[in-house]
Order: structure tokens, then C-alpha cells, then sequence
């Protein structure tokens, strides 16, 4: 055995991308002196039983390419002072070195292990400086190691062997104090009042706990597992919507509001309310699987999950974001008996890109922003789902802890959207294999991050393989579609808590009997522990009758996906049994396991915040049209989105950038799941974290506000379903948990009020970041809402692009003098306008949108958008030049009765819609709206300029360079 | 369709009227199912078949009238985009593949399948008696990033047979790229060859070429027109619904470019029909 090392850069004529990409990243650091030139090339670390001229031979026909490239056995000699190479840690997942193993082992037949690096020559500085620059720029290390000069190591590390016993944690006879260290010291992350229960609990068994017992409670009862705090029992005290219901809750004595089961309470009671109410049938599974179901036609269900991977994002953005979507996907794959993804969603909310002083800990926005979309970009294209929606929020409060949000939308047959494990059914495991990657990442997504989290988590950080996830995709299609039927009777991925988490939950009526030294590994020296919670990526894990494995074993072979049988379903006591080297080595019943979290009594206050007062002073209306263009919240995310493949399948009918030069915001995207249909699923989503003042009118904003963007596209507003995401600043203090009540009261009325059942959830309660000074950090309270709508026929999608001059522009709906929150607000803050925030009429919004959906379908409207951030003229504006077509705007009638023009133009009053309309058409669209408040506001004209009286004149350059001139990553 | 293996469907298929294609899959390839939709569209009985079948089972080629390399990131593109696949192909079943060529099956290869084809020297394939070499790269865009677009393309007079039909419309027409390794490359002598020889099936517009290729190229075939290559997805082009301004288009009646290409070669093999083995 030895170990060779194949180096390959391009020749000088097919140039060196890569270092150009190096240099400009070094360059928008601007913390360093900037090399000349960076020089890159990629090294092989080769380890097999090879000699020299079989390496030649593999580097000339694998490595390099004979036009290209140049390829040298050992290191060419050193181009510059600064000569550093950046190699992932021993350990850390390499996707391309599997890659070259499996084609070194096809070429030659000799298995090989193979690492792979990056060399930088960097010009013109010297090594210390490279160092520096490498360590920052171009690498992150937690997952990189930088190496002076060219790494060539006589052999590569390898796993050394841990002590593999048992060990048991005294913790039967510690008092409060050492609860809570023991607690906090072994990273379990559960209350005094979760670690009494535990204590009790082994107590009575008579025992203490072993750790890895210990382990899988905490792992089940971790917040991101259980949601707690949703959950929790609340008391809360305040001002309550007036003339609203809550069910499930009672007033107290001393005139509080306790709700029981918070989530059940708010979120799911409207789901289940309006499935009473004649959508039970339309709603095949909420809230119970890894994604929400519904019907999509006679012989199809789709299914949609968002999930956010915020705390790994902060650390290693690249690989957080990766796995982020990743996760998402498996849990598509995973819901029912899986289903087929077929789109992507991504929101991220980040601090404003120029931010100067970043705290100590954590990693500049702009870098992370460029980071995560480059994760999401490599991991969603490689697996070959569409990123189709999506958007991007700035806000200084999300410097320590930046948010991940990713989404997935799979179709399935329906008589694939319900699996049950079976007593008997083998645990088989299919993907990926379980290194130390990822522990601890449940338990730790449901802390607050400080400065040190980087170096106590740095084994939560890892970075995906999206083959392995396609691999074994195409695997789960082939075994669901089998020709002798599905082959698995129930399928669920490894997510957070890992196996534990997985087999802990398919095994809850069952039990399970599990053998924890079947599971390939990724190198020695694990312990059982270690195995049982990893959270390594790209695992499924399936319930098979034992007479059907040999089926799925053939179908894993071709499709090269590796397997593993961990035990069995079913345990005579159903207790979850743990084995390790035939050695029993944990035993906990099911029943403590999923029931045994105590109940928590959440305190929730909340007092309302008085307005600012209005501003004096009218600005200048083209300027301010101008700068909200630019602005981040609102400018074109073209930059991010071309990165997506976001028309891979062929699915994509409404794409996110829309007009006839492909640049227009689209609202929504409209997808076909089914090929050869024209039925339509648009996917949207809906954000108002600038209105988090009061969450109650944000979250019925956001929701109001999807809703507007699945309608705005051809979605029948009667089929729309919903998802919530809850990023929230910590709940340990009333206020922030009064927040909390708020937010889920405006998913219950305002889920009602548009009759959009929410399917699926989750939450992310701990966004909080702690700094070396001692100071927190906190996220504004920030709730997704992400829909998906049904479209009865695809050829009456609308897209936001003015189509004819000539044709009329109608503002529907009534405009407030509410700016509150708005970006108006942001920009000039001594405008003119009320600072309470907009207020959804939970009538009016609903009415409206099924009155607009009604147009369209009637086929009376040429184009649709709603105005949102930055309001109807910079809506209008938009529409003009995705259409390349002018407008010219009556001042009068945009002012309608508000004193301040400004105030008309650029409120973001909820529930309005800008409709282009033939001017033949608009006594048809009148007899539509009925009682429905709407103003014809302008004409679209040939000449390319739009233009309000004399306080706006501007070219649809000028305008659209403003739009694309706010956000380069 | 899914990816399940479909034991005797090769062999019956051979037994309808309908000409059939193999569509290879393998780790990372992912836009077989698109692929395998158009082919079906065009009339075409499409089956896809994943690589390690291929590499037990060779003679199956023997059975197909066409053959698409479909598009994706095959084993994640590690080392450059296409090499690994192509190392397998080359080492596996090119001779197979060869001899389907010489039997005059037409073999589309779009975006990863095209970076695979020039590697495995499909592409732009052998001249006269001088044996195929890899003479042509993909290399990573111009803006060293994926790009995902709809871009303006001319179909120059070549030997192509896939864009027969198109080749007389003359004004530039739009297809959608997705790739991060796009830039064609290769020597002035073959860029040259590849012009003398009618083999530069598809070109860029002037002033939408989005990776900086040479001249302009983003499709090829080789010497029967038979084999072709290209970084933009016609197989995401079969239907008008899926061109980015058809809201705005009237009405359309006729095929899409697109779907154009496949009924061509749908067509060819029905006429010039393809030799048994």
C-alpha cells in the first residue's frame, strides 16, 4: 500500500475559473491584502496498492483531460510565495473522492481510498497571508484543513478503536443543581423539569440510566422532535383579536386565558375545523407524517414540507443549507410510501449584506448568503429537483443566527399516501453510511448558539452527498413501483436524532428490536452511541416483510445503494430493545419514551406597542420609487435564482422569472406533477416579518399575502393548502411566548377565514445568539407561510407581465393609511401615514381573492400581481417593465381620498391585486368583483416609460436598472 | 415511468412498430424522465435502463432503434462533469455503443450526456479512417457559475439529423440551458474540421452565448449525423406551455422545436430504418 498524489490544473488556454472565482472572493473580504492572481489546481490523495505508471495511467485517462488539462505525479513545483492547499478534515464527507474511488475501482479492479484537496499559488503575498486568506475565505475550519506547502501524507488516518462499553450515568440521587449540569454538560438540553421525570423514571426501574438510554430520550423529547413549547399548556394574558373563538381554552380566575395544547388549540383545530366543514376529503394526511397530503387529482395526491437547518447554517452555511434541503427532500421521500419530489422551495433571512462588524463567532452575511445559496444550488441541482420559489429577508437581528428555510413538494399515486410497520417487518436501512458526522444535531438545533458554538458543535456541521440521496431516491421508486407491488410496508428518513429518532418512532406501537453493529460505517471506532444518533445524511429507513428483502436487495444491487438490516419491528413489551455485539446494551419502553415528556404550564404575556407618530414630511415620489426598488427586501433575486436549475423534469409551466426577457418577479410558480395533464399545482409563499410589532397581523399578512401569490397565477383559492414555519427569538420569557400565542391566533382565524388548512409545520424556537460580551442577539419573530394551490387548468395560468399597451391597470381592493412596518417607513421615516401596522380584513381578504380568481378563470384579465413590499406603484412599475411595456399612471386615482400620494403609492395594505384589463373588459370585471372596492389606476401605453403627472416619468431601463441594481451575491 | 427495471420490456418493444430508445440511467443522471416523455411524444417506445444493467447485460443495446444520454449530474460530476460516466462507458460498453452507431441509431446527448459523449470520444466522433479521439471539452462557464436560462440559438446548414426540419427556419429560436460547465473548447484545427464538415448542428446566438463557448457552439454531431450533442434541453421543450413567454404567445399549433428534433429522428430511423446487428 502507498499512497500516491495526482495533481491536475488547467492549461493556460482553457483558463482557471476557479481562481478567478478565489480571487473575487478574496477580494469582496476586503480584510486582506489581495494576491495578483490566484493560481488553482485539484489534488488526488490516492491510497492503493498501485505503482507509478498505473497512477500515470489514471491520472491521464481519469483525472485530467488530454485538451485541457496537465496532470503531475507528486506536486509541481511552487508558483508563487504563497503556495496553500485546502483539504477536508479526516472524516469530513468528500463526495467527489467517493466518486474517484468507485471509477479507479471500475478501471482497475483494486479497491482504492481516495481524499481530495485544493491548491492555491496565490501571487504577489506571502505564505502567512495566504494562510490567513485561505483559512477565512476559502475554507471553514471546521470542516477544512489549510496546509502550508503540498500535502502529501505518507498514509491517511484511520478510526481508532473507543472504548466500546457501556457506561452507566448516575443520576438517580443528584439533586436540582446537578440535574441541571449533568443537563447542560452532556448536551442533553432538557428542563429540570424533563430531568426530574427522567430521574423518576429510572428510579423506578430501579437502575440508573445507561448513557445511551439517556441519549435517546433526550434525542425524542429534544425540541426540534416534540415541539414542547407549541404544545405546552399556556396562560396568557392581553389583549385578545376582538370577536374572535379560541378553542380548547378557558378563562381563569384571575382573567387570563389558559389554552391547552397551544398548537392543537390554534393551527391544527383550523385544519381539522374546516376538514368538519367539507375538506376531509381533500385532505388525505395532516400533521401526522414527515409532510402534509393532499388530493391532487383522481389517482394522485402532492405532499409539502419546509424545514429549516438554521444553527448548521450559521456554522458551515455551504454544507448547512446542502443538508438542509437534503433533509427536506428525504422527508418527501419519506411521507406515505413515498413520493416523488418534484419542486424545491428556499427563503433565507440573513443580516443586510454590508453589515461592518460582525461579532466574534459568527460569519459575515454576505458570506453566508453566498455560502448557502451555493448549498442549495449544488445539492438541489444535483438530485435534480427544481428550486422553483422562494425569497430573501434582511434584517440586522439575523447577524448570529441566519435563517434556512427549505421547502419540498412530492406527488405520489394515493394508494401510496398511508404505510404501517408491521410486527416483523425487518428495519432496513438504505443509504448512506453512519460516520460521526451530525451528533447531536436535534438537541442542538434546540439551543441558543453562543460564540463557542462553533468549536462544542463543530460535529453537527456536515456536509451532504446529493448522488447518495438520488442513488437511493431512484432506488425507493423502483421498490415503491415495484411490479410485485410496493415492497416495504411503512419508510421514514433519518432526520434529526438519526436512528434513534427514526426507528424510536416507527416502532412506537410495535417496539423494535435493534442491532446497532449492522450499520456500515464510514470508518472505526464508533461507539453504539455514537451510531444510534448520528445524524449522517442520506439515510431511509424501511419496515420490510421478511419474505420481500430479496427483492429489495435486487433493487438496491443495480441501482449501487448499500443497505443494512438493523432488526426487527415488534417487541413482546413493545420496548425499544438496543444490542451491540449480541451484548443488550439499552432498554426503554416506548411508552416513557413518546409519553413521558411532562406537560409545561407556559406563562404569555403580551401588551400592545403605541405607534410612532406619523411623519410630516411628503417624499418625492420617483425618488423614493426608486430607492424601494433597490432595496434588498425587494430587488431582483435573479442573481440567486439563475443558480437553480429550476426546470430540471420539466415540469416547471409558470417559471419564477416571467416577460419576454425573463426577468419579471413572477408571484408564484405553477408545476405539473402528473405528465400528460394539464392540472397545475402553484407553489407560493408568504413573509411580513417587517410587521412582527404585533405577530398577529404579521402572520395574517404573510398568509393573506401566499395566498395573493398562488391566486395572482391561475390557483383556485378554494384548494389551497398551507404550511407554517415558526422561527421565534427564544420562548423562555412571557413576552416572547405572548408573541408566540399571537402568531398561532393568526394562523387559527385567518386558516378559517380563507378556509387554507395548514398540513404540516414546524418550528425553530431557539434564534438567538449570545456573544462573547455577553450580549443576545435575537431574530425578529419571523413565521413562513408556504401554500400550494390547486390549477384546474394550466393554459389559464396568468403570469405578471403587461401584455398589450392600450390595455387598462385596475387596483382592486382598499388602500389604508396604515405604513406601519412597511418599507416606505424603512427608507423615509418621516413620511407621512399612520405607524400602526396594516391591518388583513379577514372578510375583505377572502372575498377578494376569490372574486380576483373568478376574473381570471373568466378569462377577462391579461395579467395579475399583488402588491406587497414596497407597494402598488412599485408593483405597477414592475409589471410595466417585465413587460416591456409603459404605463402612464393618473395621480388622481392612485391617490383615491389619502391625503398623502406617497401614502397611496407605497402602503402595503393587504389583500390587493393589480389587474391589466381590456378596456371592453372592465364591465365584465365590475360584474365580478360586485361589492368589491377597485379603481382603474392607469393604461398601459407603447411608449417605454411610466409616468404619474409630474412627480414620476422614468424609462423601463431606468427602472429596471434600479430593480437589478439592489442584490449582488 | 420510473426507474424500476423493466426485465422483458427491451425485447418486446423490439417486437412492436413502434421504434425504441434506451434511455441510460446511473448514479446521478436526472433527466431521464423528460427524456423518456419526449421520445414517447415523438412516437417512440422509450425504456430506460440503468448502467450497471448495461455493463451485465451489453448485447441488450443490439435491441434499440435509438438511444438517449439524458442529462444530470452524473456521479455528482466529480473531477470534471461527465468524466467519470464517460470512463465507464469507455470501459465498458463503447464498442456496443459503436456498433449501434454503424447500424445507424440516431443518439442524443443532451447537457451532462453531451459532456460524457466528447469524453468517451463520441463526439465529435472519428474522420474518415482515423479513429475517434477526445479532442473537445466542456469546460466551466465564462461566469464560473450554473446558469439556468432560455437562450437564443441559430441551426447552421450541418449533417445533423436530429434538426433537419430546423435547419430551413433561419431566425434564432430559444432553448432552455441549466449547466455549470458549458464552455465549449477545442483546437482551431478541429474547430475548423467541425465547420468543413457540416458538424456544428447548434450555435448560439450573437450576444446570447451564456458560457463563452467557441465559437458560439453549443450542439455538434459527428460524421452520420446520427450522434448528436448539445448543452441546451430540447427534452424540456415539448410542449409550448413550457417555453418562459407562452402566456403571451397565441395560440400554437405545430411542434415545439423540441419535439421537432425527436420526431425527426423518430422519423429517420422509419425511413432509412436501422440494421439488425
Amino acid at each position: 500500500m502507498s499512497l500516491h498524489r495526482v495533481e491536475v490544473r488547467p492549461r493556460a488556454e482553457s483558463g482557471d475559473p476557479r481562481g478567478r472565482a478565489a480571487l473575487a472572493a478574496i477580494k469582496s473580504s476586503g480584510q486582506f491584502p489581495c494576491p495578483s492572481r490566484v493560481d488553482t489546481a485539484s489534488v488526488y490523495l490516492i491510497e492503493g496498492d498501485f505503482d507509478d505508471t498505473l497512477v500515470q495511467q489514471i491520472a491521464d485517462a481519469l483525472l485530467s483531460h488530454p485538451v485541457t488539462d496537465e496532470a503531475v505525479i507528486g506536486s509541481s513545483s511552487p508558483r508563487s510565495e504563497a503556495l496553500i492547499e485546502v483539504h477536508p478534515l479526516p472524516g469530513v464527507m468528500d463526495p467527489d473522492a467517493d466518486a474517484v474511488e468507485v471509477a479507479i475501482e471500475s478501471m482497475t479492479g483494486k479497491t482504492v481510498k481516495v481524499r481530495t484537496g485544493c491548491r492555491y499559488d496565490m501571487h504577489g503575498i506571502d505564505e502567512d497571508a495566504g494562510v490567513r486568506i485561505a483559512s477565512s475565505c476559502l475554507a471553514n475550519p471546521l470542516i477544512h484543513d489549510v496546509h502550508r506547502g503540498p500535502e502529501h501524507p505518507d498514509t491517511f488516518p484511520i478510526g481508532h478503536a473507543h472504548d466500546m462499553s457501556v457506561h452507566e450515568v448516575p443520576m438517580i440521587d443528584l439533586d436540582d443543581a446537578d440535574l441541571t449540569t449533568l443537563s447542560r454538560d452532556t448536551h442533553l438540553f432538557l428542563s429540570l423539569d424533563e430531568m426530574r421525570a427522567v430521574q423518576a423514571h429510572f428510579r423506578g426501574r430501579g437502575s440508573e440510566p445507561r448513557d445511551i438510554e439517556l441519549e435517546t430520550l433526550a434525542q425524542t423529547w429534544s425540541e426540534h422532535c416534540v415541539h414542547k413549547t407549541l404544545k405546552a399548556t399556556v396562560e396568557y394574558q392581553g389583549d385578545l383579536p376582538v370577536g374572535k373563538s379560541i378553542p380548547d381554552s378557558e378563562r381563569l380566575p384571575d382573567g387570563r386565558l389558559r389554552i391547552n395544547n397551544l398548537l392543537k388549540s390554534t393551527v391544527a383545530a383550523a385544519t381539522h375545523q374546516l376538514m368538519d366543514e367539507g375538506l376531509s376529503s381533500w385532505c388525505l394526511s395532516v400533521f401526522v407524517d414527515n409532510a402534509g397530503i393532499v388530493g391532487f387529482d383522481e389517482d394522485h395526491a402532492v405532499c409539502f414540507k419546509v424545514e429549516t437547518h438554521n444553527h448548521p447554517s450559521a456554522l458551515e452555511p455551504y454544507g448547512g443549507a446542502a443538508t438542509g434541503i437534503g433533509g427536506c427532500i428525504r422527508d418527501i421521500i419519506g411521507t406515505g410510501l413515498a413520493a416523488q419530489p418534484i419542486a424545491a422551495t428556499d427563503v433565507f433571512c440573513v443580516a443586510p449584506l454590508e453589515t461592518e462588524t460582525v461579532p466574534e463567532g459568527c460569519l459575515s452575511p454576505r458570506r453566508i448568503l453566498s455560502q448557502v445559496v451555493r448549498g442549495v444550488r449544488d445539492y438541489g441541482n444535483r438530485v435534480g429537483i427544481p428550486t422553483v420559489d422562494g425569497t430573501v429577508w434582511f434584517d440586522a437581528g439575523y447577524i448570529g443566527n441566519p435563517l434556512v428555510f427549505c421547502g419540498c413538494v412530492g406527488v405520489m399515486p394515493r394508494d401510496r399516501t398511508h404505510g404501517d410497520p408491521q410486527a416483523g417487518d425487518h428495519i432496513i436501512v438504505m443509504g448512506g453510511r453512519t460516520g460521526r458526522d451530525g451528533i447531536h444535531g436535534a438537541t442542538f438545533s434546540s439551543a441558543e448558539l453562543t460564540d463557542t458554538h462553533a468549536d462544542e458543535f463543530s460535529h453537527a456541521v456536515q456536509i451532504g452527498n446529493p448522488i447518495t440521496e438520488k442513488k437511493t431516491l431512484d432506488a425507493i421508486m423502483a421498490a415503491r413501483d415495484h411490479e410485485d407491488g410496493c415492497l416495504y410496508s411503512a419508510i421514514t428518513d433519518c432526520g434529526a436524532g438519526g436512528f434513534s429518532s427514526a426507528v424510536g418512532e416507527m416502532g412506537e406501537h410495535l417496539g423494535a428490536d435493534v442491532h446497532l453493529d449492522r450499520a456500515p460505517l464510514k470508518y472505526e471506532g464508533l461507539t453504539p452511541t455514537e451510531i444510534w444518533i448520528s445524524e449522517a445524511q442520506e439515510r431511509m429507513v424501511l419496515a420490510v416483510s421478511p419474505e420481500r428483502i430479496k427483492a429489495l436487495v435486487a433493487v438496491c444491487a443495480e441501482h449501487e445503494v448499500e443497505w443494512c438490516d438493523l432488526g426487527v419491528f415488534g417487541t413482546p413489551d413493545r420496548e425499544l430493545v438496543l444490542h451491540y455485539a449480541g451484548e443488550e446494551i439499552g432498554r426503554l419502553s416506548m411508552d416513557f419514551m413518546h409519553g413521558g415528556v411532562p406537560d409545561r404550564v407556559r406563562e404569555a404575556t403580551w401588551t400592545s406597542t403605541e405607534p410612532e407618530p406619523a411623519g410630516t414630511r411628503e417624499p418625492d415620489i420617483a425618488v423614493t420609487l426608486h430607492a424601494l426598488l433597490a432595496h434588498p427586501n425587494i430587488a431582483s433575486k435573479q442573481d440567486i435564482v439563475q443558480q437553480y436549475d429550476h426546470e430540471v423534469q420539466g415540469r416547471t409551466m409558470v417559471k419564477p422569472f416571467v416577460g419576454p426577457s425573463g426577468i419579471g418577479p413572477g408571484d408564484a410558480a405553477v408545476m405539473t406533477p402528473v405528465r400528460g395533464s394539464d392540472r397545475g399545482l402553484a407553489i407560493g409563499t408568504g413573509l411580513a416579518t417587517g410587521w412582527c410589532e404585533d405577530p398577529y397581523l404579521m402572520v395574517l399578512a404573510a398568509l393573506d399575502e401566499c395566498v395573493r401569490n398562488l391566486v395572482c397565477v391561475g390557483a383556485d383559492p378554494g384548494r389551497i393548502a398551507v404550511l407554517d414555519n415558526y422561527c421565534w427569538p427564544g420562548c423562555e420569557n412571557p413576552e416572547r411566548m405572548g408573541q408566540l400565542v399571537r402568531a398561532s391566533l393568526g394562523c387559527y382565524h385567518g386558516g378559517l377565514a380563507y378556509r387554507t388548512p395548514f398540513i404540516s409545520g414546524k418550528d425553530s424556537l431557539n434564534n438567538q445568539f449570545t456573544t462573547d460580551t455577553g450580549e443576545t442577539i435575537r431574530i425578529p419573530p419571523t413565521l413562513l407561510i408556504s401554500g400550494f394551490g390547486i390549477v384546474g387548468d394550466i393554459s389559464r395560468c396568468l403570469t405578471m407581465d403587461a401584455k398589450s399597451a392600450g390595455n387598462m391597470l385596475v387596483l382592486v381592493g382598499d388602500t389604508t393609511a396604515a405604513v406601519g412596518g412597511s418599507h416606505l417607513v424603512r427608507i423615509a421615516s418621516d413620511s407621512p401615514g399612520s405607524r400602526e401596522l396594516p391591518v388583513t380584513d379577514l372578510q375583505a381578504g377572502p372575498a377578494t381573492a376569490k372574486a380576483v380568481a373568478l376574473a381570471l378563470a373568466g378569462g377577462i384579465v391579461r395579467s395579475a400581481h399583488d402588491p406587497s413590499e414596497g407597494g402598488a406603484l412599485l408593483a405597477a412599475a414592475e409589471m410595466a417593465f417585465a413587460g416591456e411595456i409603459g404605463l402612464v399612471i393618473d395621480a388622481e386615482a392612485m391617490r383615491g381620498d389619502h391625503e398623502s400620494l406617497a401614502v397611496a403609492c407605497f402602503a402595503e395594505t393587504p389583500s390587493r391585486y393589480l389587474l391589466e384589463v381590456d378596456p371592453s373588459d372592465i364591465p365584465a370585471l365590475e360584474k365580478t368583483l360586485g361589492d368589491i372596492r377597485y379603481s382603474v389606476i392607469g393604461r398601459f401605453q407603447s411608449e417605454p416609460r411610466v409616468t404619474m403627472g409630474d412627480v414620476l416619468n422614468s424609462s423601463l431601463d431606468e427602472l429596471r436598472a434600479s430593480w437589478q441594481s439592489g442584490l449582488t451575491i | 415511468m420510473t426507474l424500476a427495471a423493466h426485465p422483458a420490456m427491451p425485447y418486446a418493444a423490439a417486437m412492436s412498430s413502434r421504434p425504441t430508445a434506451l434511455i441510460l440511467t446511473a448514479a446521478g443522471i436526472n433527466c431521464d424522465h423528460e427524456l423518456v416523455e419526449a421520445f414517447e411524444l415523438a412516437g417512440a417506445e422509450a425504456v430506460p435502463v440503468h448502467l450497471t444493467r448495461l455493463i451485465r447485460e451489453p448485447d441488450m443495446i443490439d435491441d434499440f432503434d435509438l438511444i438517449g444520454l439524458p442529462g444530470g449530474f452524473s456521479y455528482g460530476d466529480a473531477i470534471a462533469a461527465g468524466r467519470i460516466l464517460a470512463t465507464m462507458l469507455s470501459g465498458h460498453i463503447i464498442d456496443h455503443l459503436r456498433a449501434a452507431i454503424d447500424r445507424g441509431v440516431p443518439m442524443i446527448a443532451p447537457c451532462n450526456g453531451f459532456q460524457i459523449a466528447v469524453q468517451a470520444g463520441l463526439l465529435p466522433g472519428p474522420w474518415g479512417e482515423a479513429p475517434a479521439r477526445t479532442e473537445a471539452a466542456l469546460l466551466e462557464n465564462d461566469g464560473g457559475r450554473f446558469v439556468d436560462r432560455w437562450v437564443q440559438v441559430e441551426y447552421p446548414r450541418s449533417r445533423c439529423v436530429w434538426t433537419q426540419g430546423l435547419q430551413s427556419a433561419g431566425a434564432a429560436a430559444m432553448l432552455p440551458i441549466a449547466h455549470g460547465e458549458g464552455r465549449f473548447h477545442a483546437s482551431d484545427e478541429t474547430m475548423r474540421r467541425l465547420e468543413d464538415d457540416d458538424r456544428i448542428a447548434v450555435r448560439y446566438a450573437v450576444d446570447d452565448d451564456p458560457n463563452g463557448s467557441r465559437g458560439r457552439v453549443a450542439g455538434i454531431c459527428d460524421h452520420t449525423g446520427l450522434v448528436f450533442g448539445l448543452m441546451p434541453h430540447p427534452e424540456r421543450y415539448v410542449s409550448w406551455k413550457q417555453h418562459p413567454m407562452w402566456t403571451r404567445l397565441d395560440e400554437q399549433c405545430d411542434d415545439t422545436p423540441g419535439l421537432q428534433m425527436f420526431h425527426a429522428a423518430v422519423a429517420h430511423v422509419q425511413s432509412a430504418g436501422v440494421t439488425a446487428p
